[in-house]
């Protein structure tokens, strides 16, 4: 970890009109929330609907996109990066760094929402706002890592990172339930669904096997962004 | 004391080859790499500097591999051409974070702030600044460490006379103190003012290498190619041809081609021939003097 890479990171996604960026998301959902709950629609099973289709199944993977990729991506695009790169910096430490900080945006923009929506609805009922949050704020993560990760392969790391999010996590882990295994979104289902006792949620993951693979997929990408900024070729204008 | 050493250096993306071959020491005092557009000068500072991987040949400072060996910030500075600079930060808070980058207290970025004598405008942010003004502040960034190497990337372009001027002069110093410099440029005349070593990059070979005399002998002992019309070009063509400087006269409805291999002796006989021979001259002129054709003369030699 590094404070100045740190700083210089949280201004960029943060500073100005960019923060809007982060926080229309959350604002859409909480404002959902409150017009369900103005409409008599908060129930419990309602509450979960909203949380699993809306908040983890489509906030989610956009912020992790928008976190991940943010606090990378742009600068490898018009070359600030350089400032960073070189200083004697070990680049797996600017990495790290880079990877807290979209992941403290996960908590705080995904994690910190879900439950307020939640508790709008229900307030504390079977916990469904705490389970939820607990899955978005360590989903989020890992979907930080992963497209931070994508930052670092490809120039078009949002396109990819939209692909993924539609093509993956909603078409074919819709028709084909082998994919879902391999899906953020379910792992963070799994989780959500240690905290809550709503019969609403039906997990199709198991938590012996989505911990270690959210686990390992978030370190797995962290370091290999890491390898990947030790090589990163930039070249001049010509 | 730091040494850069490039050693039969090649660099291709794809199938496009960049730096072809290129082998280079670059030591103390301030070397000018020199090129046109497009000759490969900003892929052989990124070699230099860490920021690209050689395809083969290898780039050393001080014995040491440049590529994946963050140590190296310790000794170099690099200022690159993009503008990429935070532009939300302001000038002072840049200078700062690359001083708290490298460990070093705030002095250091208010000492190399003032050495680029852009403390008065510390405190705006940097998109408010000029062209100029965003190099000089990279510049500065680049210094806090006091660096043994410094590498800049076109570090002139964009700047006012005034501004040139100064940074000639902190390059020059620092040069004389001993400090490894490499700055490249397209521009002979920036290279000549401030370097002592010049390296000529042309199409990703290195072309040429020397001091900026030897360097523009070499530029001026080339046939040179001259239009010239007079009132009597055909008795001119005559007295030309008859001269051993001349490689070859032609006669041309836009007046008289002239190819001279000696360009000193051409240019005293001309007006000489005039006189005696009774011939007014209307117009002469260079029609090879662009920096290219000195360039594509220079690789073709080499």
């Amino acid at each position: 970890m590094n404070s100045v890479v740190a700083s210089i990171t949280y201004r960029a996604m943060l500073g100005r009109k960019r923060v809007w960026l982060l926080a229309l998301l959350p604002v859409a959902l909480i404002a959902i929330a409150v017009l369900l709950r103005l409409i008599g629609a908060g129930h419990e099973s309602t509450t979960v609907t909203l949380m699993e289709t809306f908040a983890i199944g489509a906030i989610l993977p956009l912020l992790g996109l928008i976190a991940g990729t943010g606090v990378i991506a742009p600068e490898i695009e018009d070359g600030t990066i350089i400032h960073l790169l070189s200083k004697p910096i070990p680049r797996h430490r600017i990495m790290v760094t880079k990877f807290a900080v979209a992941a403290s945006l996960m908590v705080v923009f995904a994690g910190v929402p879900t439950f307020l929506a939640g508790y709008l609805m229900i307030g504390t009922e079977a916990n469904v706002a705490a389970g939820f949050a607990l899955g978005a704020a360590i989903g989020g993560i890992a979907y930080a890592a992963v497209f931070l990760l994508v930052g670092v392969l490809t120039k078009h790391a949002v396109v990819v990172g939209i692909i993924y999010a539609l093509v993956w996590e909603g078409a074919i882990g819709g028709y084909v339930p082998g994919a879902r295994k391999l899906s953020i979104q379910q792992w963070a289902r799994t989780l959500a669904d240690q905290v809550t006792t709503s019969p609403a949620l039906k997990p199709d993951v198991a938590l012996s096997f989505a911990l270690p693979a959210i686990v390992i997929v978030t370190v797995v990408a962290v370091i290999w962004a890491g390898q990947r900024l030790r090589g990163l070729s930039l070249t001049g204008d010509e | 004391m730091s040494v850069i050493e490039l050693n039969q250096v090649s660099r291709w993306y794809g199938n496009v080859v960049a730096v072809n071959d290129v082998s280079m020491t670059v030591g103390p005092g301030v070397t000018g790499l020199l090129g046109p557009n497009g000759a490969g000068k900003s892929t052989l500072l990124h070699l230099m500097a860490g920021f690209l991987s050689p395809s083969g040949g290898t780039a050393t400072l001080d014995g040491r591999p440049i590529w994946r060996n963050h140590e190296i910030y310790r000794t170099i500075g690099l200022v690159p051409e993009r503008e990429g600079v935070y532009g939300f930060l302001t000038g002072w808070q840049f200078v700062q974070s690359a001083a708290r980058l490298h460990g070093l207290p705030d002095d250091a970025a208010e000492r190399a702030l003032d050495l680029v004598e852009m403390a008065p405008a510390k405190d705006r942010r940097i998109e408010t600044y000029s062209k100029g003004m965003r190099q000089r502040v990279k510049v500065a960034g680049a210094l806090v460490h006091d660096p043994q190497v410094l590498l800049l990337d076109e570090p002139f372009n964009g700047m006012d006379p005034r501004q040139r001027l100064h940074l000639m002069d902190l390059v020059k110093k620092l040069g004389a103190a001993g400090r490894t410099i490499l700055f490249s440029s397209h521009i002979l005349e920036e290279v000549e003012r401030v370097a002592q070593q010049i390296e000529v990059l042309v199409a990703g070979r290195h072309a040429a290498s020397g001091d900026y005399r030897e360097i523009r002998r070499r530029m001026t002992d080339r046939p040179h190619q001259f239009r010239v019309r007079s009132s009597d070009d055909r008795r001119l063509a005559a007295a030309l041809i008859a001269d051993p400087s001349s490689g070859g006269v032609s006669l041309t409805a836009q007046g008289l081609e002239v190819r001279t291999e000696d360009f000193r002796r051409f240019t005293r006989l001309l007006p000489r021939l005039a006189r005696d021979l009774n011939v007014h001259l209307w117009q002469v002129s260079p029609t090879d003097e662009d920096l290219e054709s000195v360039f594509s003369y220079l690789s073709g030699r080499s």
